[in-house]
């Protein structure tokens, strides 16, 4: 794991892409410092911080795009699948790589609540743990992006898909808020949801059988809860849906000033989930 | 060493290993021979675990592939078709990630290297980057990254492709050396190399293996029983009587009826033709200008066992190995010798069987 770290770490800043991202994150975090705290006056650096957010959307996956896709590419995968190391190391060791890239803007994103303490009175607590809970964020938005460039030989494909994915997380709160909170809405959207988990788990375990079980036992449970606890289904599709909303953490940290345990901890999870697809998919790929 | 047991390969509908099954001994050269998409490569990806087989079981030093993973893959150092390399890395950069992740000792890395580097003649482009190395110096860093912490069983996909011949001469003497304390398996669709350099051959053709055995073995076992003879002759006439006049004789075919008459007798299992040729000639005066045994190489064993269209040779045939040789007396007797030549073996008076002819690159 740390073999790949370090080969990743140093072909990131040995190529264009660290640099570029750096540059484009700092640039955007320095507009947003200038002004909102140094013309505007807001106190918190955490108000601009929170603001830049739509630009990893864009900026995330140039880190990611080549991550998966590129070793598949060139075939170097060839040298990963056999020597001795698991899938499981090498995926640990990109991610951190990437991760580590994600920090160095961070890190310099540190010396705002500095400056505005040079100033006038800022709150280093509130400050700090945004730039912790960003950290998180672009844990799980590297996670998503290295996922979905483990789908593809192309890394344009990767990085187009992967700014898709994360812009629709990214406007979750609206997405949601044009689905009807109504019985019908509900049935539809639970079963177009075990539609895609049991496709999903077809497709990274590659058994038809797994993804019909699910399909199956899905739609069972989504007759039996309509009809026996119709009002409580409806609400809990949109309670489970609203589950997926990435603003709610960062809202609190920004905005109530909470340090939202439960948020970092849904960022991780989410992360996580996804290395592990991640790993599932380029396994799959060899055993299929 | 190596326990192959019906090894299955299926894309799809698409067969690409069938029921492949072989053994490999430790020590030794094992060569895979056979056309594109006769197999090789994927067998050699199989076996390094880089991709899963549909069926069957494949053993190395007794560690099932599937089982243990990781310690089936610390014994194996594999150059696939196409070098693994990250052209952003220098040569020695790529090898010491290469010893990392091979999780050599951290005190002996940087002499692994420095070592791999020696062999494949690399030290003189360790600094500059990968990605601006010519297409052979890219093989070589391959290579390297595949003897590099010198593993039990080396598996080399096409291993000279894109070298110069001086590089592959190089080379083969390398893997030629890692013979005795290593395993080798290279794949190759030149029958030179593979003839040169390996003890013994398994030939792939549609995913089956249709021959396996030493180089010597292979054409033994396919070799023609042919007598071939040049006569000198105005009639074919003559020369077909001489022909049914042969005894053990199964079948024979004439060509170029007049002038010089080239007669191939095929004899009956056994039998040795040539002194009742001669003495044959002698009687019905028809000069005899040559008599040879048709030679079969590598190269024409490897072309019928691949070619479809082909009827496959009858093996277990074996030529007389005697040779009654007097030969000093009528040569010295003999108008316009300025030299002669003669020996009591076999050699000198009909061309050594396993002789190599024709067998050129590609």
């Amino acid at each position: 794991m740390t073999a790949v770290y370090k080969r990743e770490l140093r072909s990131y800043f040995n190529s264009m892409i660290g640099y570029i991202f750096t540059a484009a994150v700092m640039l955007i975090i320095g507009l947003y410092f200038t002004i909102y705290n140094l013309r505007s006056g807001y106190p918190y650096f955490a108000t601009a911080l929170a603001g830049t957010i739509s630009i990893f959307a864009f900026t995330v996956p140039l880190l990611t795009m080549r991550s998966m896709s590129e070793e598949r590419h060139s075939k170097t995968d060839q040298m990963l699948l056999t020597y001795p190391v698991s899938v499981a190391g090498v995926v640990f060791g990109k991610f951190l790589a990437m991760l580590t890239v994600f920090a160095v803007p961070m890190l310099f994103a540190c010396l705002c609540p500095v400056v505005i303490h040079l100033g006038g009175n800022g709150s280093f607590l509130i400050d700090y743990s945004l730039i912790l809970l960003f950290l998180f964020l672009g844990a799980m938005f590297i996670a998503i992006g290295m996922f979905i460039s483990s789908l593809t030989e192309s890394q344009v494909i990767a990085a187009v898909g992967s700014m898709i994915a994360l812009l629709v997380l990214l406007l979750w709160d609206s997405i949601v808020g044009f689905i009807p909170t109504t019985l019908v809405a509900a049935i539809v959207g639970t079963l177009i949801l075990f539609v895609l988990a049991a496709l999903l788990i077809y497709r990274s375990a590659g058994s038809p059988i797994a993804g019909l079980t699910i399909l199956g036992l899905g739609v069972i449970a989504t007759v039996l809860l309509a009809f026996l606890a119709s009002s409580a289904f409806t609400e809990g599709f949109t309670a489970f849906l609203k589950l997926f909303s990435i603003y709610g953490p960062l809202q609190n940290f920004a905005n109530y000033y909470l340090f939202d345990v439960k948020g970092l901890l849904f960022y991780a999870l989410f992360a996580a989930l996804f290395l592990f697809l991640t790993i599932q998919s380029v396994q799959k790929r060899r055993y299929r | 060493m190596i326990e192959v047991t019906n090894l299955v390969k299926r894309y799809g509908d698409h067969v690409v290993l069938d029921h492949l099954s072989f053994t490999v001994k430790p020590g030794q050269i094992y060569g895979f021979l056979g056309p594109n998409g006769a197999g090789k490569s994927t067998t050699m990806n199989i076996l390094t675990g880089y991709i899963g087989m549909t069926e069957g079981s494949v053993k190395i030093n007794g560690h099932d592939l599937l089982e243990e993973p990781e310690a089936v893959r610390r014994s194996i150092g594999y150059l696939p078709e196409l070098p693994p390399l990250y052209g952003d890395m220098t040569p020695k950069e790529y090898l010491t990630f290469a010893a990392e992740l091979k999780k050599l000792p951290r005190g002996e890395r940087a002499a692994a290297v420095e070592e791999v580097m020696e062999l494949t003649g690399l030290v003189g482009m360790q600094n500059r980057l990968i990605r601006n190395l010519s297409k052979g110096y890219r093989q070589r860093v391959g290579l390297a990254q595949a003897i590099l912490g010198m593993p039990e069983l080396i598996i080399l996909d096409e291993p000279t492709v894109g070298l110069d011949p001086q590089q592959i001469i190089d080379i083969r003497n390398l893997i030629r050396s890692l013979a005795g304390k290593h395993t080798v398996i290279l794949s190759s669709h030149i029958l030179t190399e593979v003839q040169e350099v390996c003890d013994h051959i398994l030939i792939l053709h549609h995913g089956h293996l249709v021959a396996d055995g030493t180089p010597e073995e292979l054409e033994r076992s396919l070799r023609d029983n042919v007598l071939d003879l040049t006569l000198k002759s105005e009639s074919p006439s003559d020369v077909e009587a001489l022909a049914a006049s042969l005894p053990d004789v199964s079948r024979w075919e004439l060509r170029n009826g007049s002038g010089e008459c080239q007669l191939a007798l095929y004899p009956e299992e056994g039998a040795d033709l040539r002194e009742a040729v001669f003495n044959a000639c002698v009687e019905r005066k028809l000069p005899l200008l040559g008599m040879q045994y048709r030679t079969t190489g590598l190269e024409q064993v490897f072309l019928r066992l691949i070619n479809d269209d082909l009827p496959a040779p009858s093996a277990g045939d074996s030529l007389p190995e005697e040779m009654p040789t007097d030969a000093e007396a009528p040569a010295a007797s003999l108008p316009d010798v300025n030299r002669r030549e003669a020996s009591d073996s076999d050699e000198a008076c009909r061309p050594d069987p396993s002789h190599k002819e024709g067998a050129d690159e590609e």
